[in-house]
């Protein structure tokens, strides 16, 4: 084959990455705050799945004309309903707040609205959540996240050295916070898939993170008298084109997944395409930097191998 | 490192190979998949939200099942004091037991040895239930008062047992025909998750779920209210008529003015000499004699038929019914006289069960996600294996080619275990490929630096393989942490996008290290090459 590959990335990059980092703590730091400061006063759009109530998606014979749609649905007085073209002109997004009487009530609603809105119209999804099972939903999308963020907090450990596994736990929660953040503040439907997706930020975020905490590693033992800042910089720099490459080929089959994958999928798309843009950059000047911060010791004896460790532990 | 043993060579090529065959049924037309299904070779499993259906959550309702508990438990305790000729004043409902008063101490040491008995134990379900018994409810004497306690361990193996009752019931009420592949399986504690694939209109299903179909006979109280609002006199009861529910009939409780509809064995749609929709029925040999005699001994006075508390309808008995069968009437429509037959005939529930979650995804949007899934699986494809070519050359392609194969296996896993794919499983796809590229890219770069660094072309290829393998192994294995939390907590969809994720998380570790390696073991074989062509 006479092709000769393309170098996206150039070889031997000297970003000064150390440097950057007061920059990037700065940002991120800022950013962070505004989102937990989003979330306090502006809160999440949380969906059915999580506070209960119904999403109905119908589709109309003709483009579905919003106001009237709105109109019929409102008179039934069923609560504040939020209706919504979904996709395309002839579909529609029709969320009814939790009917107040529990469970049957919400089934009353429903067999109301369709009645309303007449036989023209095609069903395609309801979805009705109970007060009991989204508050259940709620506690276990949260438990969720934090059981992954603690197990991997405890491999990283295993794996490396406590400091490298609070760089690792520092930067998910810095990418965990930041799409909150932003969830809060374009108002889009928190649901299961967003926890979802969330998580696969979280394992995707981590493996950009471990892949440069490797490298770090195999220096130290290889550049024992290099100082630390200029390892971890020389570390970053080589697996630099790992990093980006990846990010581009996650990123094509993310978005080829956003504009043909559907309505339904776009919330989840969105969270990934947000959470991989956050995470590269978070395990370039977050998880790497705070190494140093947290004083990881250069010597054979405190960064010892955990395969070597656990080899010798063996009888 | 690039030295493959015969028996190892072997075992790739096996692995392929069966995955391949695994895979196949997907893209073979209906009649070969037939041809196939025999051998565990199947198509993938397409979750409700692909293929459409209903999904429903029940959960028993602790409060009715209490309620249910204290009215028989009242109605014992006054057969029982009764037939002793214990006197008693007032008898007291509470939301957590009963209570009644004996009207003279010395009857109570009788009054408490009879009462205890109805305490009820309940064996607990389950595999260490055997031999513990809980009584339902705890009896406390106070003064001249027996109290009856809700005992709440005990009310929970009761709801054990009415779960897997249920169950039971459920199964007929949804699917009297067997003809849908429906599933019906207890989740948690006091929960049953329906799943209908193919049914769209849920309106049905849940018209013969949301009633327990208590079925009674009753016989109409001499009294009858002459103004809203009034209490009925003792042993009678105000129920509803189904015709106007302002309508108030005052019917008779005792046992002995009862007839249960739990002694039924069959019922049908069918029509009356007016032509008019009712539920004709039939009783066991028990319910005819009980029916006959309460016929025969009560001509010409009403009775009313009770369902779920409420008066069907209360017709005159002209003349005794000694047959065992006999009509509901009630102005039903031929619909509701058809579900009606299908509830009397599964049998009552033993409480209530109310639809906590409904989740229903029509057949267009189904078969519209599937098609949005597979374009966009297919032009991501494009995307990375265009990328890979353009970025390594004749190493992208190998990368391509362990893709492929990743995905294949994928696909097999996936069909032969019967796991199920739903949309976010088609992204758990997707985003398997954008990622599964990744060790390869971690694989090829290191070969690069290493050729770069000045070992020969055989040392770097070997040694790209040998140091990428950690960080491979480190980076996929957090990541499959991540999913087998999300598999633990997910619920449907979410839980078909985590074990999609898993796998693909397994098949990339497989094919892109080992598959990989071997295809480029026999480049290096072949060309004996001098250079690293990245």
């Amino acid at each position: 084959m006479k092709f000769k590959p393309i170098r996206f990335i150039p070889d031997d990059t000297r970003f000064p990455i150390m440097r950057l980092s007061r920059f990037g703590f700065f940002v991120s730091g800022l950013l962070s705050l505004a989102s937990v400061l989003l979330f306090i006063f502006v809160g999440l759009n949380v969906g059915v799945d999580f506070k209960g109530g119904t999403v109905m998606t119908i589709r109309t014979a003709q483009p579905a004309n919003i106001e009237q749609l709105r109109a019929q649905v409102n008179s039934l007085g069923l609560g504040n309903a939020e209706i919504q073209e979904f996709g395309s002109p002839n579909d529609v997004l029709i969320r009814l707040p939790a009917a107040e009487g529990g469970e049957d009530a919400q089934q009353t609603a429903i067999a109301r609205v369709k009645q309303a809105l007449g036989s023209g119209v095609e069903f395609r999804s309801v979805e009705v959540v109970g007060p009991k099972v989204s508050a259940e939903l709620a506690e276990q999308g949260i438990i969720a996240v934090v059981s992954a963020i603690i197990g991997i907090l405890l491999y990283v450990w295993f794996r490396f050295e406590w400091q490298f596994a609070a760089g690792a736990v520092l930067s998910l929660l810095h990418d965990v916070l930041i799409t909150i953040g932003v969830f809060c503040l374009l108002r889009i439907e928190f649901n299961l898939q967003i926890i979802a997706a969330i998580l696969t930020i979280v394992g995707y975020s981590l493996n950009d993170t471990v892949v440069v905490f490797d490298r770090i590693r195999e220096y130290m033992r290889k550049y024992k008298s290099m100082n630390l800042a200029d390892l971890i910089d020389f570390s970053i720099n080589s697996v630099f084109p790992r990093t980006i490459l990846t990010s581009v080929t996650t990123m094509l089959a993310l978005i080829a997944l956003y504009i043909f994958g559907g309505e339904v999928l776009r919330g989840f798309t969105f969270t990934m395409i947000l959470g991989v843009l956050i995470g590269t950059y978070s395990s370039i000047f977050i998880a790497s930097p705070v190494l140093i911060l947290l004083g990881t010791v250069m010597s054979e004896k405190k960064a010892p191998d955990a395969r070597a460790r656990a080899a010798a532990a063996r009888p | 490192m690039l030295h493959f043993s015969k028996w190892k060579q072997l075992g790739i090529l096996l692995a392929v190979l069966i995955s391949v065959i695994m895979a196949l049924p997907n893209v073979l037309p209906a009649r070969y998949q037939d041809m196939l299904r025999p051998y565990g070779l199947r198509p993938i499993t397409l979750g409700l939200d692909l293929q459409g259906g209903v999904n429903i959550l029940l959960e028993i309702d602790r409060e009715d099942l209490k309620k249910r508990l204290t009215e028989q438990l009242v109605g014992d305790i006054r057969s029982t004091l009764r037939e002793a000729k214990i006197g008693y004043n007032g008898i007291n409902r509470g939301p957590d037991g009963v209570r009644v008063r004996i009207t003279r101490p010395e009857d109570m040491d009788r009054a408490v040895t009879g009462l205890r008995k109805l305490a009820q134990p309940v064996e607990a379900g389950g595999l260490f239930g055997a031999g513990a018994a809980t009584a339902l409810f705890d009896v406390g004497i106070d003064g001249q008062q027996v109290n009856f306690t809700f005992n709440e361990q005990g009310i929970d193996n009761k709801i054990q047992q009415a779960v897997s009752q249920s169950i039971k019931i459920v199964e007929k009420r949804v699917n009297p025909d067997g003809v849908v592949e429906a599933t019906i399986q207890q989740q948690g504690k006091d929960r049953i998750v329906v799943q209908l694939p193919g049914v769209q209109d849920s309106q049905e299903v849940k018209s013969r779920l949301d009633r327990t179909a208590k079925l009674t006979f009753q016989l109409v109280c001499e009294a009858q209210p002459s103004a809203a609002g009034q209490n009925p006199p003792p042993e009678c009861k105000a129920l509803p008529m189904k015709d106007d529910p302002n309508n108030i009939l005052w019917v008779q409780t005792s046992s002995r003015a009862t007839v249960d509809g739990a002694d039924l064995t069959d019922a049908r749609g069918a029509f009356d000499q007016n032509n008019s929709p009712v539920v004709s029925f039939r009783f066991n040999q028990k319910g005819a004699e009980r029916f006959g005699k309460m016929t025969r001994d009560n001509v010409g006075k009403p009775f009313a038929i009770v369902l779920d508390e409420m008066v069907m309808s209360a017709p005159r008995i002209n003349e005794p019914i000694l047959g065992g069968s006999g009509q509901i009437s009630g102005s039903f429509t031929v619909e509701e006289t058809n579900n009606l037959a299908v509830v009397l005939r599964s049998g009552a529930l033993p409480a209530r069960l109310s639809i906590v979650e409904e989740r229903t995804v029509g057949p267009s949007l189904g078969s519209d996600s599937i098609k949005a899934g597979v374009n966009a699986s297919i032009i991501g494809l494009v995307l990375v294996v265009g990328f890979m070519i353009m970025s390594y050359g004749l190493f992208g392609v190998f990368a391509n080619i362990a893709l492929l194969v990743n995905l294949i296996m994928l696909i097999a896993v996936m069909s032969f275990f019967g796991f199920t794919m739903t949309l976010p499983g088609i992204a758990a796809i997707v985003l398997t490929m954008g990622m599964a590229v990744d060790s390869n890219v971690i694989i090829f770069e290191r070969m690069r630096e290493e050729w770069r660094n000045g070992r020969s072309a055989m040392s770097a290829i070997e040694t790209g393989f040998k140091s990428a393998f950690g960080t491979i192994f480190d980076s996929n294995f957090t990541a499959l942490i991540a999913a087998v939390v999300l598999f633990g907590v997910g619920s449907g969809p979410v839980r078909g996008f985590a074990i999609t994720h898993a796998i693909g998380i397994l098949t990339t570790v497989f094919t892109a290290y080992t598959v990989t390696r071997y295809i480029v073991s026999l480049w290096v074989a072949r060309t004996k090459p001098r250079e690293v062509p990245l």
